[in-house]
């Protein structure tokens, strides 16, 4: 029979739910990796036993953990403890908890400086792993979005990694800026129908897209307007929160932006807004129904400071029409004094028939919905703030 | 010569050891080199004590040994002799950081 996996990575550790296809009793294990930021994991879609995982501290930095067992044991992929760290030839072994800047003279070289806070030039300085992409098609590569904003890629199994240095060198790199949360790089969509193209998203710089495997990239943040900018339709420095993609139709692209809802129907290279009728087009997580291009699912936030649901009830919002069309999805959710926040990589899908929903919250709740949205019930109700969620669906 | 070194718990967990760690170091007995030999033991350890590249130790954390904080003493000073001669450990801590 089918089933699920639904990996949690939270404030003190990684947890792993699973259950089978009906989706009403969930096998819990964690946390793994106690203590520490998981700031996410995920699951390859070529092996669904291989997992990634970004473990970090701000103590002892950045660590990249690895199952190939679908989550039951773990280990970190780079040279296993007691061999040495250099092959006969000298060179050094895998070292995967390694990301280092590309200063290649080639790629590198002019991508010493990026803009801080009060517009003063500041040097990029690796910080953490947000988000981890595994290819579609090989369990061994994978990509790896960073603070401070650059995208990594690893062909052995997370054993070693290597910035694609043409995104911060496209020309605007240097005038990119941290938001508040730092300049991460937080979405990476890989195009289904074509291994050649990447949409990534950085706050606070915006979308970019690259058409030739990461080679080189270009902004795709036209039809985008931020009040909170010196110039809001700038080509850079949009807050984007996050975009989603149904595979079927890799063309059209759902973002949640600091502020507004909005769409793109042609690869990002326009944008419109969609936020219609909801209730505040603040938020962080969206994401597209497995089955039903055109349903998209958010969490409204009450808005940039007050980083909670309006009147203090959680509520899910779901467009069956590609946006602008809402309707509030509140059966089995807090619908008083609720003020938990739901982070932009902390909302999920199944493709199991009907479609199921998953987020978690920073109070610690993972809410699953077996039926699209109609009724939703929580996992678990008690673990450490809910940094990201993602779901496999098992066969 | 061996050394004895102590890591805060979750480095112990990363290394997969209970315990002090007992290294064997060529030559000169200092932060460097007992660091160097740590990483070479316990790949899994590098970048989490020292940046992988400028081999700054990490701000969070710190070395004591004797009593003493020398965390901001030179990496290729020598380290005190009751550390050279395996009688007390070099210690490898993460600093408090909380209420």
């Amino acid at each position: 029979m089918s089933g699920v996996r639904v990996l949690v990575g939270t404030r003190k550790g990684a947890f792993v739910l699973a259950s089978d296809g009906k989706r009403d009793r969930w096998d819990i294990s964690g946390p793994h990796f106690a203590g520490w930021e998981i700031y996410h994991l995920k699951g390859s879609p070529a092996d669904p036993n291989r997992l990634y995982t970004s473990q970090s501290s701000g103590w002892f930095g950045q660590i990249i953990q690895r199952s190939d067992d679908g989550g039951k044991t773990w280990h970190q992929p780079g040279t296993p403890p007691g061999e040495p760290t250099t092959t006969p030839e000298g060179m050094p072994k895998g070292e995967s908890n390694k990301f280092v800047y590309d200063t290649s003279p080639e790629t590198g070289k002019p991508l010493t400086t990026h803009q801080w806070y009060d517009g003063t030039p500041h040097p990029w300085e690796f910080k953490r792993v947000w988000h981890l992409e595994p290819s579609l098609t090989d369990p061994d590569t994978v990509y790896a979005g960073v603070e401070d904003a650059a995208l990594f890629r690893s062909i052995d199994g997370g054993q070693t990694w290597q910035e694609l240095a043409g995104l911060r060198g496209h020309g605007s790199g240097s005038s990119w800026a941290p938001g508040a949360g730092g300049m991460c790089l937080h979405t990476i969509l890989l195009d289904p129908s074509d291994p050649n193209r990447i949409f990534i998203a950085i706050s606070s710089a915006g979308a970019f897209r690259t058409d030739d495997a990461g080679k080189s990239w270009r902004p795709i943040n036209r039809g985008l307007h931020s009040l909170y900018i010196p110039n809001p339709t700038a080509e850079v420095g949009h807050c984007v929160h996050r975009i989603a993609m149904h595979r079927s139709h890799p063309d059209v692209l759902f973002m949640q932006k600091h502020w507004d809802v909005m769409r793109s129907d042609d690869a990002g290279e326009s944008w419109h807004e969609i936020s219609g009728n909801l209730p505040t087009d603040f938020g962080f997580a969206i994401d597209v129904h497995a089955h039903e291009p055109e349903t998209i699912y958010v969490v409204p936030i009450k808005s940039d400071s007050e980083h909670f649901p309006p009147d203090g009830k959680l509520r899910v919002y779901r467009s069956r029409t590609g946006g602008n069309e809402w309707e509030p999805l509140t059966n089995g959710l807090p619908q008083s004094d609720c003020y938990v926040n739901v982070l932009r990589d902390a909302m999920a899908v199944d493709s199991l028939d009907k479609c199921g929903v998953y987020f978690g919250t920073t109070g610690g709740q993972v809410y699953a919905s077996a039926d699209g949205g109609d009724s939703w019930a929580p996992i678990v109700r008690d673990l450490p703030a809910v940094v990201s969620v993602e779901v496999q669906t098992l066969p | 010569m061996m050394i004895r070194v102590t890591l805060p718990a979750h480095l112990r967990k990363l290394a997969h050891v209970d315990g002090e760690v007992k290294l064997d170091v060529e030559g000169q007995v200092t932060q460097r080199s007992v660091i160097d030999a740590l990483e070479a033991r316990y790949p899994m350890l590098q970048g989490t004590i020292r940046d992988h590249v400028t081999q700054k130790r990490r701000a969070f954390v710190r070395f004591f040994a004797c009593g003493e904080d020398l965390s901001h003493e030179p990496p290729d000073a020598p380290l005190p002799d009751t550390v050279a001669t395996g009688a007390e450990p070099f210690m490898i801590v993460g600093a408090i950081a909380g209420g």
